[in-house]
C-alpha cells in the first residue's frame, strides 16, 4: 500500500496505529512473528504477556528505533522506518525502567529533551512547569534526579510525555517495581491522560492494573498476539461464559427460577440460600426480578468481574495441556 | 531508502549539553590539573635551561616547547604522552554510559537521529580538548613573555598555532578511538582498559618494537654495518612501522613545525642535501609542507575511527 493510501485509511477510521504482518527477526530467531493490530484514537490499549514475548520489540518498531524485518506499521499515518522524526514528534515513549541524567535536576533533564523536541524557550518553560505540577513533582523540580525514588522517576518520564503534548503515549512496564501507592498514583495519571484524549499504549505483565485501565488488551505469547479484545470479550472466549453472579436469597424453588432467566447457562446451589449463576451477560437485574417474583427475600447480589488473571492462567494452562497432548500423540 | 529530515537536528543541543557536562565533571578537573602541572614542570625546566644560554636564537618562544630541562622531557613530548590520556578520559564512557543509565532509548525517542547524538558527543569532546589545549597554549606564551621577556614574533605565533591545531587533531584520534570502544563495549571499565592498553602499547612499546620488526623484515646489510651506517631499507621500514602510531606522527609533525631547521623527517641521502645551508631555518610554508602528511594522517585516523564507531552505533540495538 502506498503512503497516501496509508494516510487515507488511518484518517477514515480513526485508527492511530495499524500493524500488518509486523515481523522482527534476529538472524533466524523470530522475536515478533507477523502480528496485526489496530489501535483507535483515545483508547487505552494493553500489551500483555510474559517477559520476552516481543512487547518491547513491537514498541521499538513502532518508534523506528529498531528495524522492521517484514510487514509494516503505520503510526498516525507515518511510516516509522522512513519518517521516524515525524513519528517521534507526536509519540511519547516511557521506556522500561527509564533513566535520567543523575547529576542534572528534574527541570534540567526535561529542558534537555524539550530542546531536542525543538520547543522555543518560553514554551519550554511553560510546558515543563505545567507538566511537573501535573505529575506532582513541583516541589522537587530543582533537586537532582539522583535523589529521586523509582516512582518519582516514572512520573518524571510521564512529565516528559506531557511536555511533548504527545498524541500517543507508549508506556513500557510503567508500574513494575513501584510500591502499591506509587502504582495507584501512576494509574490515576494514565486515567487523566485518557480523559484528555491521548491514546495510551501500555505494556505490562501486571494483569490487574492493565485490567483496571485498559479498554482493550492484546495477549502476546512467543512473538504472536494470541488473544485481542476487551477484557470481557476475552473472558467469554477463554473462560466460557463471561459473568458469574452470586445470589443470596431465601425463597422456594429459587434455583429453578433462576435457571430460567434468559442468558443463564448454569446455576449451582452453594448452600440452601446461596446460588451461583453463570451467564453470558450481566444478569443481575433479571435475577433480582426473578427472586422478587418468587416472593423470595434478596439479601445479596454480587457479580464476579472476569479477571484477566483468570483468563491469562486459563489460557496458558490450556496451551500447556495442548502441548502435552500433542507431545503424547507424537 | 532516504530518511526524512536532517540528521543534524538536535546536534547543537546535544553538543552543548555534553560540553557543559564535560567542563563541569570532576574527571575533567583532575585531568586538566594533571596536564597543567606536568606541563608547568616541563616549562620550568625549559625556561631554566634557556636562561643559561639566551643567545641570538630567533625562535626563542618555540624553544620553550621543545627544549628538555634535565630530568623532564620537553613540553611537546609530555603533551604527546598525556593528550591521549585526556581524550580517553573524555570518551571511554560516551555511549555505554547512556546505555547503562538507561537514558539512550528515552533520548532517541525524541525527534532526532542517532547521528546527532554521536556527532554531538564527539564535537563536544573535541571542543573540550580544544579549550584545554588552547588554555595551555596561552599559558606557555604568557610564561614565555614573563620569564624570557622577549616578545614573540609573528612567525613564532603562527608556528605555535600550527602546533595547537595539530595537537587538537592528535587528541581527535584518541577521542575517536575511545568513543569507538565505548560503543563496542557495554561496560565502561572494559572500554577504558582497552583504550589505555592501546595507548600504552602505541606510546611505550611500539617505538621499541618497530625497529625490531624492521630488522626482521629487512635484515641489516653487513656492508653498511661495517661502515657504521644504517641500512637504508631497514631504516625506512623502521620509520614506516613507527608511523603507525599516532604518537610518532604527532612527534614528527611537531619536529617539523616547532624546529624550523628541520629539513626532512625520514632518512635522506647526502646528494639530496646538496646546496642546502645546514642549520638555517626553513620558511613557515616549507615547514608546514613537511608536517602536512603527518597532519593528514592524524585527521584521517580521526575520521576512520569515528566512522567505524558510527557504523557500529547505527546497527546497535537500543534496548539494553
Amino acid at each position: 500500500m502506498s503512503e497516501t493510501d496509508n494516510k487515507a485509511v488511518a484518517a477514515a477510521s480513526d485508527i492511530v496505529i495499524a500493524a500488518r504482518g509486523l515481523t522482527k527477526r534476529y538472524g533466524a530467531v523470530g522475536v515478533v512473528d507477523a502480528i496485526n493490530f489496530d489501535i483507535l484514537r483515545g483508547e487505552v490499549f494493553g500489551l500483555l504477556g510474559p517477559n520476552g514475548a516481543g512487547k518491547t520489540t513491537t514498541i521499538l518498531m513502532m518508534l523506528g528505533l529498531t528495524d522492521i524485518s517484514e510487514g509494516r506499521v503505520s503510526v498516525l499515518g507515518y511510516d516509522p522506518a522512513r519518517e521516524p522524526l515525524q513519528v517521534k514528534r507526536r509519540v511519547g515513549y516511557l521506556p522500561d525502567s527509564v533513566g535520567f541524567y543523575d547529576h542534572l535536576t528534574a527541570v534540567e533533564n526535561l529542558s534537555y529533551t524539550a530542546k531536542l523536541m525543538g520547543l522555543p524557550y518560553a514554551e519550554r518553560k511553560r510546558r515543563i512547569a505545567a507538566a511537573l505540577s501535573r505529575v506532582r513533582l513541583s516541589d522537587v523540580l530543582d533537586k537532582r534526579v539522583a535523589t529521586f525514588s523509582r516512582g518519582m522517576r516514572q512520573r518524571l518520564g510521564l512529565a516528559e510525555i506531557l511536555v511533548k503534548q504527545a498524541e500517543i503515549a507508549i508506556l513500557d512496564e510503567p508500574t513494575s517495581g513501584l510500591d502499591p501507592q506509587a502504582t495507584q498514583e501512576f494509574l490515576e495519571l494514565i486515567g487523566e491522560l485518557r480523559a484528555e484524549g491521548v491514546t495510551v499504549l501500555l505494556s505490562s505483565h501486571m494483569l490487574d492494573q492493565v485490567q483496571r485501565v485498559c479498554n482493550r488488551v492484546a495477549l502476546f505469547q512467543a512473538g504472536r498476539i494470541v488473544l485481542m479484545g476487551p477484557v470481557a470479550d476475552l473472558a467469554r472466549q477463554v473462560l466460557g461464559a463471561g459473568f458469574v453472579v452470586e445470589v443470596e436469597a431465601d425463597g422456594l424453588g429459587l434455583a429453578r427460577r433462576l435457571a430460567t432467566v434468559p442468558g443463564v447457562t448454569h446455576v449451582e446451589t452453594l448452600a440452601e440460600d446461596r446460588f451461583r449463576m453463570t451467564a453470558d451477560r450481566d444478569v443481575r437485574p433479571d435475577a433480582a426480578r426473578a427472586v422478587v417474583a418468587a416472593n423470595g427475600s434478596l439479601r445479596r447480589l454480587s457479580v464476579d468481574e472476569p479477571s484477566l488473571e483468570a483468563i491469562y492462567a486459563r489460557y496458558f494452562q490450556g496451551q500447556d495441556q495442548h502441548m502435552k497432548g500433542s507431545r503424547h500423540a507424537a | 531508502m532516504r530518511r526524512e529530515g536532517s540528521p543534524f537536528q538536535g546536534l547543537g543541543t546535544v553538543a552543548l549539553k555534553e560540553l557543559s557536562d564535560n567542563l563541569s565533571s570532576a574527571r575533567m578537573f583532575v585531568l586538566e590539573w594533571l596536564i597543567v602541572l606536568t606541563a608547568l614542570a616541563a616549562l620550568y625546566g625549559a625556561i631554566d635551561s634557556l636562561r643559561q644560554n639566551t643567545a641570538e636564537d630567533p625562535f626563542l618562544l618555540l624553544r620553550l616547547f621543545t627544549v628538555a630541562g634535565a630530568p623532564l622531557p620537553s613540553f611537546v613530548a609530555i603533551l604527546g604522552f598525556l593528550i591521549p590520556l585526556m581524550a580517553i578520559g573524555l570518551g571511554f564512557d560516551a555511549v555505554n554510559s547512556e546505555h547503562n543509565r538507561r537514558t539512550l532509548s528515552r533520548i532517541l525517542a525524541q525527534p532526532i537521529y542517532r547521528d546527532a547524538l554521536l556527532i554531538g558527543k564527539f564535537l563536544a569532546g573535541l571542543a573540550t580538548l580544544a579549550i584545554a589545549l588552547t588554555a595551555l597554549w596561552l599559558m606557555v606564551i604568557g610564561l614565555g613573555l614573563i620569564f624570557l621577556g622577549v616578545p614573540p614574533g609573528g612567525e613564532e605565533i603562527a608556528r605555535s598555532l600550527a602546533f595547537l591545531v595539530i595537537a587538537i587533531f592528535y587528541a581527535g584520534v584518541w577521542l575517536s578511538l575511545a568513543m569507538l570502544l565505548s560503543i563496542v563495549f557495554r561496560s565502561p571499565a572494559s572500554a577504558a582498559l582497552t583504550a589505555l592498553g592501546v595507548w600504552l602499547f602505541l606510546t611505550v612499546l611500539w617505538p621499541m618494537l618497530a625497529p625490531a620488526l624492521a630488522q626482521l623484515i629487512a635484515p641489516p646489510d653487513p656492508r653498511y654495518a661495517m661502515l657504521g651506517l644504517d641500512t637504508p631499507d631497514t631504516a625506512i621500514w623502521a620509520q614506516t612501522l613507527a608511523r603507525l602510531s599516532p604518537n610518532d606522527l604527532f612527534g614528527e609533525a611537531m619536529l617539523a613545525v616547532l624546529s624550523p631547521g628541520t629539513r626532512a623527517l625520514g632518512p635522506v641521502f647526502l646528494d639530496q642535501l646538496r646546496g642546502a645551508v645546514m642549520g638555517s631555518p626553513l620558511p613557515l610554508s616549507e615547514s608546514l609542507v613537511i608536517a602536512w602528511p603527518q597532519t593528514v594522517a592524524l585527521i584521517a585516523g580521526t575520521i576512520v575511527l569515528f566512522v567505524a564507531g558510527y557504523i557500529v552505533f547505527q546497527r546497535q540495538e537500543v534496548r539494553a
